[in-house]
């Protein structure tokens, strides 16, 4: 995984939305607890569960200089001991209650999720409210889980693709946060403090910097009491450190060279971001030149045509402070410079002449009949979505508004911004073995 | 039609089982593996007329095709998956690697329709397609709008019997699959090892080939075996047909007859006989050292019984023994070895029951800080014979059987979750009534049946260890400082992965 860019932000997920079959599908109400925290609400008895996801707005970009790894670790943390319960007397509650609760950092968020039986609501809801208000990071769980993160590291640390991203990363972000490992390093690691566990907490995990997405067996008036027990007491405001944009730097190739049968390559162009005006025509482009189908020109002229590789896709991913499109695909080390010059060639065609009508109108019709499928398979699922259309401030009607958003896109915008990505140089990341 | 999006059902990932989703991965895995019943998922009262329609509901065609329908009303979408009752372990000696590739040759063009034009159809809607190959199956399937279910089934259905293959297709796709094999074995140092642990627990069963299949076996599978598989094992009494999803069972009914209902018995492929496992004698060590291992681990594994071959309760003991072992961060091994005596970084355990013939068991671990390879396995060793000596607590094993009942509540929550767990279950000969039954035999396992099934299958002299180590040389078991965690790419997966 190169992070960030490679790691599934809460805005790359948002991209699969379409509405039209999705509009009647799911009625989302909006829910103020009395002390004032707001949630999506999609009720459900279908099951009687109840999913939660939740995200602070953070993540492992506040992560402060030579602590890499800082939030990453707290997210192993939560299930270790809070209030006055220890780490194993948590866990043993959690477990009798048969509540699963987990969390995880990426650069810009830190995000829950809690899944439990509509029965055990209370059981369950008690114990996350300790985690997420009063964790303890007590001594011995953060040591033993530091270790077990280090022992991690330190055993990817002759994995050539994870060397090779290491190094892209550090390449394209340069002194940006971005450039850090989100789990850190060993020498961060050592660094760590529960004074920083605690201190990360309480400027993190505010009100005005969270945003919930509840699914399942629960009504507006139970969520509104849920709400407030979690995350009612804690501080009104965050005290989060700025984060500049990033400065992607394109044009170079890093070159990793290991003698493998198989050669890994990745491309790097210029992005767009979700809140951007040409966000969807850039969409619509990057679907029809290496969108998750397999009727992409980069899947039909790399795979299908000359069977040179099992997966070639682009994707085009927007984290809070850089954007990027980016392709990756693998194949034979003999025929790898083939394999790159075809798709430096795709590329070029789509930024000379851009799409055609017809792959236009397809690829609408695509983006209007996904959202479904591929948000709404699960409880899970959808709660996931509640939080990222309020991640980036989409609105709640935005379901509704997507299809008329997509509808609206004009040839010849996609082909502006086919233009205006695909004629930089892209930065290049290949894994394998050395070229003569 | 292979991705490298969908990751199989069965490659769990160790590192979840670490620290920060756990609880989550966990629920999803339990799902996974056991079997899940309709009945605890009905809604409450207040939605009856809703209940009544949620049932689930199974027919068979006249052409022998049985058809399982899984009602989900909650939102506009249906799966529809083929499962043909046929996987790597039918395949013909020195022929491995054909029933994936066949999968793949399956979306190319039929009498009818030219190449891409079914997927084209998926795509137009926002449907997403995808098929995938296990040792016991190979399944298709497309999640999308109820309105187009009857274009899905009409294309499916043609592809059962009117499939055309040129050499110049099965050539290009052949350079496909052999980079599939590159991607998920060749490049990978625990995938090579995957793979030979495998050739080696099984000594005799066809198990022991791996899905992709072997690569020199690979290069030379042409179109006649391509047919020749599709000629003997695609026809409608050889497979099963699971709707889940947002339509009734009387519309299915009617589109089943319209569609597949048309397609003849083309074969009569007969029971599925496949050589067995002798009596096993040995303890065998497989070691694989490569410089890009930093970090030692370990895995044992023991052939076990299936839920298709155990004695009653065995299997659902075999469950309850591996998650009370190491089946969640409150498991013996997690909590002895990470926990207590800090020697691990990881430490699990894992029970396949899905496989027609036999299951497998398995135990992992690796170090971290100052402990060895060798303190990691000796404390795994000593779970293991605590239990055969001294067997399990009734509350630990109440504690594991509410997580598995929990997880059957939670399975009914995916739509493709529930059209998996029937179609890989009903593939190897189960039955509807098997799985819904299941929860009530996971209640019926007593502490003693779990040491009886530790005491008679995890044998040490019939087990089979597994090495992956940072350099050349036997195990020297010295781990110095480089342990194992969650975050590393060289995990060792117990299970054999399904190939997409």
């Amino acid at each position: 995984m190169i992070r960030p860019l490679f790691q599934r932000s809460i805005a790359a997920l948002l991209i699969l939305f379409a509405t039209i079959v999705a509009s009647h599908a799911v009625e989302i109400k909006e829910v103020v607890s009395p002390k004032g925290v707001r949630a999506w609400l999609v009720q459900d008895d279908f099951v009687p569960l109840i999913s939660m996801r939740f995200a602070f707005k953070g993540g492992a970009a506040q992560d402060p200089a030579g602590k890499a790894g800082l939030a990453n670790l707290m997210t192993s943390l939560f299930d270790e001991g809070a209030g006055d319960l220890d780490s194993e007397t948590f866990q043993v509650k959690l477990d009798e209650a048969g509540g699963e609760m987990g969390f995880t950092a990426d650069m810009d968020n830190l995000m829950g999720s809690v899944r439990m039986l509509a029965e055990k609501r209370d059981q369950v809801t008690d114990l996350v409210a300790m985690a997420v208000q009063r964790p303890r990071f007590d001594q011995a769980p953060i040591d033993r889980m530091r270790q077990q993160i280090v022992a991690g590291i330190k055993g990817a640390e002759r994995d050539p693709e994870t060397i090779a991203e290491r190094k892209f990363t550090e390449a394209l972000y340069g002194a940006h946060p971005y450039a850090r490992p989100v789990y850190g390093t060993p020498e961060s690691l050592a660094g760590i403090s529960k004074a920083d566990l605690s201190g990360l907490h309480r400027r993190m995990f505010a009100r005005d910097n969270l945003v919930i997405g509840v699914v399942g067996a629960i009504s507006p008036e139970e969520l509104s009491v849920l709400l407030d027990k979690v995350f009612g007491d804690l501080p009104e405001k965050a005290e989060l450190a700025p984060v500049d944009a990033a400065r992607t730097a394109l044009g170079e190739t890093t070159r990793v060279d290991y003698p493998l049968p198989q050669t890994t390559i990745s491309l790097v162009y210029p992005g767009t971001r979700r809140d951007a005006p040409d966000f969807f025509a850039s969409y619509i482009m990057n679907h029809i030149l290496g969108g998750g189908t397999f009727t992409s020109r980069l899947t039909n002229e790399v795979r299908e045509k000359r069977g040179l590789a099992y997966s070639v896709s682009s994707g085009l991913q927007s984290s809070d402070h850089a954007a990027a499109l980016i392709i990756s695909t693998a194949t034979r080390s003999d025929r790898a410079e083939e394999t790159l010059q075809l798709i430096k060639d795709e590329v070029a065609r789509m930024a000379k002449d851009g799409p055609t009508t017809e792959e236009l109108a397809e690829a609408k019709k695509y983006l209007a009949g996904s959202f479904a499928v591929t948000n709404l398979d699960s409880s899970s699922a959808v709660a996931n979505t509640l939080v990222m259309m309020q991640d980036e401030k989409l609105g709640i009607d935005y379901i509704d508004k997507r299809a008329g958003l997509i509808d609206a896109v004009t040839l010849d915008e996609v082909k502006a911004v086919a233009g205006k990505l695909l004629t930089t140089d892209p930065a290049i990341l290949i894994v394998g073995q050395p070229q003569t | 039609m292979p991705t490298s999006f969908l990751r199989s059902i069965v490659s769990i990932s160790l590192a979840a089982l670490l620290s920060t989703i756990a609880p989550v991965a966990i629920g999803a895995a339990n799902a996974d593996t056991a079997p899940a019943p309709q009945a605890v998922a009905e809604p409450p009262a207040a939605t009856k007329t809703d209940a009544d329609n949620n049932e689930i509901t199974s027919f068979t065609l006249g052409n022998g095709l049985e058809v399982v329908m899984i009602p989900d009303h909650r939102a506009p979408v249906v799966t529809h998956m083929i499962w043909y009752h046929v996987g790597s372990a039918d395949e013909l000696p020195g022929k491995s690697g054909i029933a994936h590739f066949l999968e793949h040759l399956m979306f190319k063009a039929t009498k009818n329709y030219p190449a891409g034009e079914f997927g084209r159809k998926v795509a137009e809607i926002g449907g997403q397609e995808n098929a995938f190959t296990s040792n016991d199956y190979t399944a298709y399937y497309q999640q999308l709008a109820p309105q187009a279910l009857e274009m899905a089934m009409t294309y499916e259905a043609d592809r059962m019997e009117n499939l055309v293959l040129t050499d110049e297709v099965v050539a290009t796709e052949r350079q496909v699959i052999l980079e599939e094999r590159r991607s998920r074995v060749d490049n990978s140092p625990s995938g090579l090892l995957a793979e030979e642990v495998n050739a080696t627990l099984y000594q005799n069963h066809p198990y022991r080939l791996p899905v992709i299949g072997w690569l020199h076996e690979m290069e030379k599978l042409g179109l006649d075996d391509a047919l020749a598989f599709y000629e003997k094992y695609y026809t409608p009494n050889n497979a099963t047909l699971v709707i889940s999803g947002d339509v009734t069972a009387d519309l299915v009914k009617t589109l089943a007859e319209k569609t597949y209902g048309k397609v003849p018995r083309r074969a009569e492929p007969g029971k599925r006989e496949r050589p067995q496992e002798p009596e096993q004698n040995t303890k065998r060590i497989v070691s694989l050292a490569d410089p890009r291992v930093s970090r030692p681990s370990f895995q044992k594994r023991w052939v076990a019984p299936s839920y298709a071959n155990a004695r009653p309760g065995e299997a659902e003991a075999l469950d309850l023994l591996s998650e009370i072992l190491g089946g969640s961060p409150r498991g013996r091994l997690y909590q002895t070895l990470v926990v207590s005596e800090g020697v691990a970084a990881a430490a699990g355990a894992f029970f396949d029951g899905n496989g027609l013939d036999s299951g497998s068991f398995a135990l992992h671990g690796s170090p971290r800080g100052e402990a060895s390879l060798e303190d990691v396995e000796r404390g795994v060793d000593a779970q293991v014979e605590n239990i055969i000596k001294n067997g399990v607590t009734q509350e630990e094993l109440d504690a594991a059987r509410n997580r598995f009942l929990k997880s059957i509540i939670f399975a009914r929550d995916s739509q493709t979750g529930m059209a998996r767990i029937y179609g890989s279950t009903l593939s190897v000969g189960q039955t509807i009534k098997d799985i819904q039954e299941w929860p009530d035999r996971i209640k019926a396992v007593k502490k003693e049946d779990i040491q009886e099934v530790a005491r008679r299958y995890l044998v040490d002299g019939r087990s089979v260890t597994a090495y992956l180590m940072p350099e050349a040389g036997a195990p020297d078991k010295k781990a110095k400082d480089q342990g194992g965690g969650g975050a590393g790419p060289s995990e060792v997966l117990p299970a054999e992965g399904t190939v997409q």
